[in-house]
């Protein structure tokens, strides 16, 4: 038995199938998934630079033979669905499963989605793991299941399946399956629609098959207690019901696309009134409706935002929520910060300072919103601060008093701003596009990315060179700043926007200061005059005395990056 | 069943700790089921982690008044999480403070009376850094504080510390190791159980 989270049960369960091929995108909280699959050393696994590159590599690797796992976070599905939609009429050579990792209260995302819409809308299978027994033994069932039915299986995962470790009980690993011959067959693979055609009516009758087989599947679970109450739910949200109604009667959906409509007609008979309880979602109660079964309001509402808990169910059913101590109102809040010496501080310090229009992007450097560098009027999604900026200039013109200004990290341009910079360069369009080129894919724990080279197993590769890149893309004014030093950001800033009818690519180079975690001696405030220009760089190492207004420097926190120390105008930061 | 919480700011070493515990319970032969958070909040955000042990715990998430007992390795991470503390349920706070931006840069405060409050809870207060520092590094906080939690749960000394010679790096494990029975022998001499 082994403790393992879901991410990693999923990375095994795929293991164990015999799956040897492994793609993805980095995305909280799905990373883990395929970096637990890389280390097999007898798999071979790579990062693409988005999740639709992810899923067409592991298709064409389905196609040929291969069994194949693609993983990603819920609003990655959404760069996926395009393969995806397509995927499901091609349907698979080697075993097909996608893992969506969804995130019910936006621990580390900038929406709530549930991907069930998408195995619905697609035509695919789903299954829908509530513990890491399940998540092993749902992905192993997936392979099978999606060889037998010709369909890319999806697993849905959320924050709390993805990273809660639980016993697992492995099944004995099954070697690869044999790979067929390759043969060319374009009535199933070229998706023209002379053959599309006749691959979506095997859709219509796959469809049918995969009804037939979801209610007598063995994968949903039925516990009949109380004919009170009965709860449909799947995943995580049957954690918080059973524990929340230890006395109700429950159907689990371990298959949540195609429904298991006669096991669900099945449950409502047996019991007196029949809840839904899911996470952010309708998809469930709409779902169980069509089955022509009456779903009971709630006694008391159920937040459809956020994040369930057993309380909050507890609540909906008017039941005692257990009293806690007394807490305390009006604690400052702690939101997650830049790291001290982290290189994107001082870029977006100047381009506050400049009064720029800032459309920020996906990554660490969203933090650069947050007070006191409050640097951010966007944020979207992957690539959308270039193309979006792109919209601002149109829409505003070059009269407009405030620059317009891109910011994007090296691992997002990579993911999708390329696509989007080409837009703008071939449509003539100006403005300034940052780059914060910190060697890393920081925010999901340092992955691997094109622009620094380093694959998920250490393949050799080489680093993509992004001044030759854009420079390639017709883009001339580019120029590359260490983004440390103040005076070079501040003037590569300030030439960039004033030149209003070009565009202009800063590429601000420095690694992460998480990749080599080198300290040099710290600083500390000498002859403080208390004007607090420091304190607006929003360094957690730098904070105010409450009773003289003076700055002081935290030795601890303080990595001697050296930033702060070029702000002060009384030379009193020193070391 | 023992819900406990165990909270504080990202980079406190926070899940590392709930692993060890987590480790000790598996080599105990207790089910066990640990929640993490990853992401975004680990940039010095608050963050918290929730250890089950028992079969009995269904959900990942611990509500107002479910934990059995909270480990805060902050003080006012100790404060934000008090609702989720059961009456009747066990407190330890790391006597450390760090002040988020807001309170940094003076444009809020932490509460006057946090001292008062953490006291009316019956918080055993364990200065975590400095005993760490004692043993040998600072940086063994978050294994004092296991150590202070040993003394509440049932788990063998010894397995405790086979469970962190192999969490931890092998330069440090005399560090940790020493870190780790400061802590509880603290708690053993201060806790009123």
């Amino acid at each position: 038995m082994e403790l393992l989270s879901g991410n990693e049960a999923v990375a095994l369960g795929a293991y164990h199938s015999g799956a040897q091929v492994g793609t993805g995108y980095p995305g909280t909280p799905s990373t883990e998934t395929l970096e637990a699959f890389a280390i097999h050393e007898d798999v071979y696994a790579e990062w693409c630079t988005n999740e639709k590159v992810a899923l067409e590599v592991a298709l064409g690797a389905s196609a040929a033979g291969k069994r194949c796992l693609v993983t990603m976070k819920h609003v990655g599905v959404n760069v996926a669905a395009d393969p995806l939609f397509t995927a499901a009429y091609t349907g698979v050579g080697g075993g097909l499963v996608l893992l969506a990792a969804d995130d019910p209260g936006m621990y580390s995302s900038q929406n709530e989605q549930d991907s069930h819409y998408y195995a619905q809308a697609a035509h695919v299978l789903m299954l829908d793991p509530a513990d890491s027994q399940e998540a092993y033994d749902l992905t192993r069932s997936a392979f099978d299941l999606s060889e037998r039915f010709d369909v890319p299986v999806m697993i849905r995962s959320t924050v709390r399946i993805s990273h809660t470790k639980t016993p697992v009980e492995p099944a004995s690993p099954q070697s690869a399956p044999e790979q067929a011959p390759y043969e060319t067959d374009p009535s199933k693979w070229v998706m023209m629609p002379a053959f599309a055609k006749g691959r979506r009516l095997e859709q219509i009758e796959r469809d049918d098959a995969l009804r037939a087989w979801a209610d007598g599947s063995g994968l949903n679970l039925r516990i009949l207690r109380s004919p009170e109450k009965g709860i449909i739910c799947a995943g995580a949200a049957y954690q918080h019901v059973a524990e929340a109604l230890p006395e109700a009667s429950i159907l689990k959906l371990g298959v949540t696309n195609p429904l298991p409509i006669e096991a669900i007609r099945s449950f409502a008979r047996e019991v007196d009134e029949v809840y839904v309880v899911e996470e952010g979602s309708r998809f469930l109660r709409d779902a169980v409706a069509a089955c022509d079964v009456t779903v009971a309001p709630f006694p008391h509402p159920l937040p459809e935002a956020g994040e369930l808990s057993p309380n909050l169910i507890r609540q909906a059913f008017g039941l005692e929520v257990p009293e806690g101590l007394e807490g305390v109102e009006g604690l400052p809040p702690r939101p997650p910060a830049l790291c001290p010496g982290c290189p994107h501080r001082l870029v977006f310090k100047e381009l506050s300072r400049k009064k720029a229009i800032i459309c920020g992007d996906i990554g660490c450097y969203t933090l650069g919103a947050l007070p006191p560098l409050s640097a951010m009027d966007t944020c979207v999604d992957m690539g959308a601060s270039v193309s979006m900026a792109h919209g601002f200039e149109l829409a505003l013109g070059e009269g407009s008093e405030r620059p317009v200004v891109a910011v994007i990290g090296d691992s997002t341009f990579a993911h999708s701003g390329l696509s989007s910079l080409i837009t703008t360069v071939y449509n003539g369009g100006s403005g300034t596009i940052c780059i914060l080129d910190n060697r890393t894919t920081a925010m999901t724990g340092r992955q691997g990315n094109p622009f620094n080279g380093v694959t998920l197993q250490g393949r050799p590769s080489s680093e993509l060179d992004l001044e030759a890149v854009v420079r390639a893309l017709g883009v001339d004014a580019v120029q590359v700043i260490d983004p440390n030093d103040r005076d070079a950001v501040r003037s590569a800033i300030k030439e960039a926007t004033a030149a209003r009818d070009r565009l202009d690519i800063l590429i601000f180079k420095r690694p992460c200061v998480l990749l080599e975690r080198t300290r040099q001696q710290p600083y500390y405030i000498g002859a403080c005059t208390g004007c607090g220009v420091c304190l607006s760089l929003g360094c957690p190492a730098i904070g105010k005395y409450p009773d003289t207004g003076l700055s002081y420097i935290d030795p601890q926190l303080c990595i001697g990056c050296g930033q702060c120390a070029q702000y002060c105008n009384f030379n009193a930061i020193v070391r | 069943m023992d819900k406990i919480l165990l909270c504080g700011v990202g980079g406190q070493g926070t899940i590392l700790a709930a692993h060890i515990l987590a480790d000790v319970a598996l080599r105990s032969g207790t089910q066990v089921k640990v929640s993490e958070i990853h992401g975004m909040a680990q940039r010095g955000g608050a963050v918290s982690t929730m250890v089950a042990l028992g079969a009995d715990v269904k959900s990942m998430v611990i509500g107002q008044g479910e934990a059995d007992i909270v480990v805060a390795f902050e003080e006012l991470e100790a404060l934000r999480n008090l609702s989720a503390l059961k009456q009747g349920g066990s407190l330890i706070v790391n006597e450390e403070v760090i002040k988020p931006a807001s309170v940094l840069t003076g444009k809020a405060h932490i509460p006057a009376h946090t001292a008062e409050v953490l006291q009316g809870a019956d918080a055993l207060l364990v200065p975590a850094e400095a005993t760490a520092r004692e043993a040998g590094s600072s940086k063994a906080a978050n294994v004092v504080l296991l150590g202070a939690l040993s003394a509440f749960l049932g788990f063998s000394e010894d397995t405790w510390l086979e469970s962190i010679r192999s969490h931890v790096p092998p330069k440090t494990i005399d560090i940790n190791c020493a870190a780790f029975q400061a802590g509880r022998q603290f708690a053993c001499e201060h806790a009123r159980r």
